[in-house]
């Protein structure tokens, strides 16, 4: 090549490289998963949810006391035991300046609950959203839902002029093999307004100068740019390097690092999901054991012997590094209707577990096959490697299979349940323990006890569960699900392990707010 | 020629169709996308009926049937993970691996082959042997390895260089391109490297190879009674014959390049294809997977035929065997 055209483009290249952006406060943060999709009902998840969140307003939000706060509600309060009213927000625009009304609301509700949203079941106690005026609505409820505030923070509401005229008034329809025009744009009325979006790529939030909620809380940074970094490896390099600002979901392997690097700062702090073991105790003979002809779990003291064996504290030292809050309860710190004094784990010991064993007919033990994801939960695996050589020293031989997500669950969920011992992790969608007690707990009856899937049943927690769920003095109810979590935990109807740390991980420059939900809020950030 | 054309054609449909079927079959041991898509809550009824929007629960001959004859229209359905057309994702991160795939294949013929000529005339000298020994490292390092290493020097420990992503783009049409911003030059450095490693190796031991055993024949020996200039000789006549062989393997790596692409591109979240073929893995996507799949076959058949066309303009001989063949 003659010296010239190289000269040319390196002039062009030159000039191309100079085009910055002007001077601006920008946030640059990665996660090993990318948000998927815009349209925040397009799937119950975390992590989606809590980024939609960024550029759409719920009607009532959690602030990072994790306690109720008016959204685009400013009052709600329950008029009669089946109807619960909200007063709107005046003055609210969409980022397309659109303003906010009832109309709004109902329609929110509407595409929320139709097939092909993934948010209908926060929503499945209401029947009706009824307009009263352009500033007042009602929520009709199949019968008396006293927490139906709490489900709400995560029901994002949309534009209904804006849905109309994208031809988006349905979430993601993918029989229709096109894309829903939501998927990638939005029009709330949120902190931040969308950008730029490469899916799985790049994602380019801006702040929302006519934001209401300015006044009270100004918002720090201009620009917040979000990358998918998949490898666990480069996304703690680029935040090392000073690339990043913040990751999101940070490698367990190397906290311990990052933790000793000076201009690195850990924020962590206990998850709302618990972490557990749960045993088939519902059909007469094991799938996966030398058992034949009884189901040894439906003895109790086969289940203490297991939670005697299981030693949680050197899990959460060992396992965990540290990062993990052993736990007595199927519901964690953070969850409504949680109670420290009953968090408290029996002692583990394998002498009296092999004492129970021998009891109640097991003097050798036997043989259970144990159900486990690799790539689920942090640690997952390595957990129940423990947990295995654990059981061995009380005569349990746990065949262990530890295998992806997709295979997983697909194994132990409905309909099949096909497994006699596993590991699960449950997080309650409202916040509320009612919420892990009739998925987890409750009989199985084709409705509750969905995810009970050792098919634990008592007819005194059943009962004990429909008084809670129409008790509307929030105290009795308190005191009720007190009760059903004591008698889980004394029952031994799962073997709780612990509460995984939520732990993200910043340069020292940043602050921001962390909540046990995990759910990251870009209008908490501000950077020095 | 036409002929052969035509019959290479038909090999290749089958190729596909083999493929395809593979692919397809493989996709019914990853597991169920049903879990992925749906929130913890969702009860079974919901469940079944998306399995059923999405037309899981028909027969495996006529998903694969369905999913061939859509295939063929260049219509690959839609990412279960995003809820977007297959062929748009596909056609975004194309050329994102193209050019990585490109540069990294340049700078294995620039670098390889100098340096396999060189060591192929100078056997015993020191830089040689040097030369030698540190190739070793381009095969025995796995990719992953070496990516890491390039990480942690250049961008963790020196700061010059990014450590993921493509940098600035700009877009030419439907194609976007980082080779005309520096950030985008800056961020292909060091994947374009850790790609083609392996293949200069590769280069360079086989030009190595080739020149030893050309320089040993008898009309190098002949050339050089007939006094001409060593220049003359290594070049005009020994590297020529040692071509033919390069150009296949070369030809052939490309493929290769772009289908192992996926390591390097997952190490440095290089926004191409085969990081996005891994993202669909982790989620069970299906028709991403399928449709990867069916491209990297594609890719390979056509630069396979590509090599044989090619083969026939460099190398005289085929071409004469041939149409002795074909006359007798």
């Amino acid at each position: 090549m003659s010296a010239k055209p190289l000269r040319v483009i390196l002039i062009i290249v030159a000039v191309l490289g100079m085009i910055t952006s002007a001077e601006s406060k920008t946030f640059r943060w990665a996660n090993d998963g990318d948000a998927n999709s815009m349209d925040p009902y397009a799937r119950e998840e975390t992590f989606l949810l809590s980024f939609d969140m960024n550029m759409y307003d719920p009607l009532i939000r959690l602030n990072q006391k994790m306690q109720l706060e008016p959204g685009l509600a400013t009052h709600w309060a329950q008029i009669n035991p089946t109807t619960w009213r909200f007063d709107l927000r005046h003055g609210v625009k969409f980022h397309d300046g659109t303003p906010f009304t009832a109309d709004d609301v109902v329609f929110s509700f509407e595409r929320a609950t139709h097939p092909g949203s993934n948010l209908g079941s926060p929503l499945a106690t209401v029947k009706e959203v009824r307009k009263i005026d352009d500033y007042t609505v009602d929520f009709i409820t199949d019968g008396p839902d006293p927490i139906l505030p709490l489900n709400l923070p995560t029901i994002a509401i949309m534009s209904k002029k804006w849905c109309e005229e994208h031809n988006t008034t349905r979430a993601a329809d993918l029989t229709k093999n096109e894309e829903s025009y939501a998927t990638r744009h939005e029009n709330g009325t949120g902190p931040f307004i969308l950008k730029e979006r490469v899916p799985d790529v790049k994602t380019v939030l801006v702040k929302n100068p006519d934001w209401w909620g300015l006044k009270k809380e100004p918002i720090d940074i201009d620009e917040a740019v979000f990358t998918r970094i998949a490898d666990a490896s480069t996304r703690v390099a680029a935040l090392l390097s000073g690339e990043l600002d913040m990751i999101y979901t940070v490698p367990p392997q190397d906290m311990v690092r990052l933790a000793r690097t000076p201009h690195i700062k850990i924020w962590k702090v206990p998850e709302l999901r618990t972490i557990f073991l749960g045993m088939d105790q519902s059909r007469p003979e094991l799938l996966e054991s030398d058992v034949k002809g009884k189901n040894p779990f439906k003895d109790k003291r086969v289940r203490q012997a297991f939670y005697e064996a299981i030693d949680e504290n050197a899990i959460a030292a060992k396992v965990m590094d540290g990062y993990a809050h052993p736990t007595a309860l199927i519901v964690g710190p953070g969850v409504n209707g949680y109670d420290p004094p009953l968090d408290k784990r029996f002692p583990s010991d394998p002498a009296a577990a092999r004492k129970l064993l021998a009891e109640a007919g097991y003097p050798h033990g036997f043989e259970v096959g144990f159900d486990c994801p690799n790539d689920r939960y942090v640690n997952d695996q390595e957990i129940c490697q423990a947990v295995v050589a654990m059981l061995a020293r009380i005569g349990i031989k746990a065949d262990l299979l530890a295998q992806t997500r997709s295979k997983f669950f697909a194994k132990i969920n409905a309909p099949h349940y096909d497994t006699s011992f596993y590991m699960l992790g449950w997080t309650p969608g409202t916040y509320d323990a009612l919420n892990a007690l009739t998925a987890l707990a409750e009989t199985r009856n084709g409705k509750e006890g969905e995810f009970n899937v050792g098919g634990y049943s008592n007819p005194k927690l059943d009962a004990l569960i429909a008084q809670i769920r129409v008790e509307l003095d929030q105290e009795k109810r308190d005191a009720l699900i007190h009760q059903a979590l004591k008698l889980v935990r004394d029952d031994f109807a799962y073997l709780p392990l612990h509460q995984q740390v939520v732990v993200w991980a910043t340069r020292n420059n940043v602050s921001l707010a962390q909540t046990g939900d995990n759910f990251f809020q870009l209008r908490y950030v501000t950077m020095k | 020629m036409i002929a052969f054309v035509i019959r290479r054609l038909c090999q290749s449909v089958v190729v596909l169709l083999t493929v395809a079927l593979i692919a397809f079959a493989l996709f019914n041991y990853v597991g169920d996308p049903i879990n992925n898509m749906v929130g913890q809550d969702t009860t079974p009824a919901e469940r079944v009926a998306l399995r059923h929007e999405l037309g899981l629960d028909q027969s495996f001959l006529v998903q694969f049937a369905r999913f061939v004859g859509h295939a063929a229209e260049g219509n690959f359905g839609l990412s279960y993970q995003e809820a977007r057309p297959v062929g748009q994702i596909i056609l975004e991160r194309m050329p994102a691996t193209l050019e990585l795939s490109f540069v990294a294949a340049l700078l294995a013929l620039i670098l390889g082959v100098p340096m396999g000529i060189y060591t192929g005339l100078h056997r015993r000298s020191l830089l040689s042997q040097a030369m030698l020994t540190t190739s070793l490292v381009g095969i025995s390092l796995p990719t992953f390895l070496i990516g890491i290493l390039l990480i942690l020097v250049f961008a963790v420990m020196l700061g010059w260089l990014p450590s993921y992503g493509r940098g600035t783009v700009v877009h030419i049409g439907w194609w976007t391109t980082g080779l005309l911003t520096i950030s985008g030059w800056k961020a292909i450095i060091l994947p374009a490297i850790t790609l083609a490693l392996f293949q200069m190796t590769l280069i360079m031991r086989l030009v190595r190879s080739e020149m030893i055993e050309v320089l040993r024949t008898d009309y190098i020996k002949f050339a050089r009674a007939r006094g001409l200039s060593n220049r003359a000789v290594n070049f005009g006549h020994a590297l020529k014959n040692t071509l033919v062989p390069v150009i296949t393997i070369t030809g052939l790596q490309l493929g290769a390049i772009i289908a192992f692409a996926v390591i390097t591109e997952t190490v440095f979240q290089w926004p191409g294809m085969g990081l996005m073929f891994i993202q669909a893995v982790t989620f069970a996507d299906i028709p991403v997977m399928a449709a990867y799949l069916v491209l990297v076959g594609f890719f390979f058949v056509v630069i396979n035929l590509v090599v044989d066309l090619l083969y026939y303009v460099v190398d005289p001989r085929l071409r004469i065997e041939h149409e002795h063949a074909a006359g007798g």
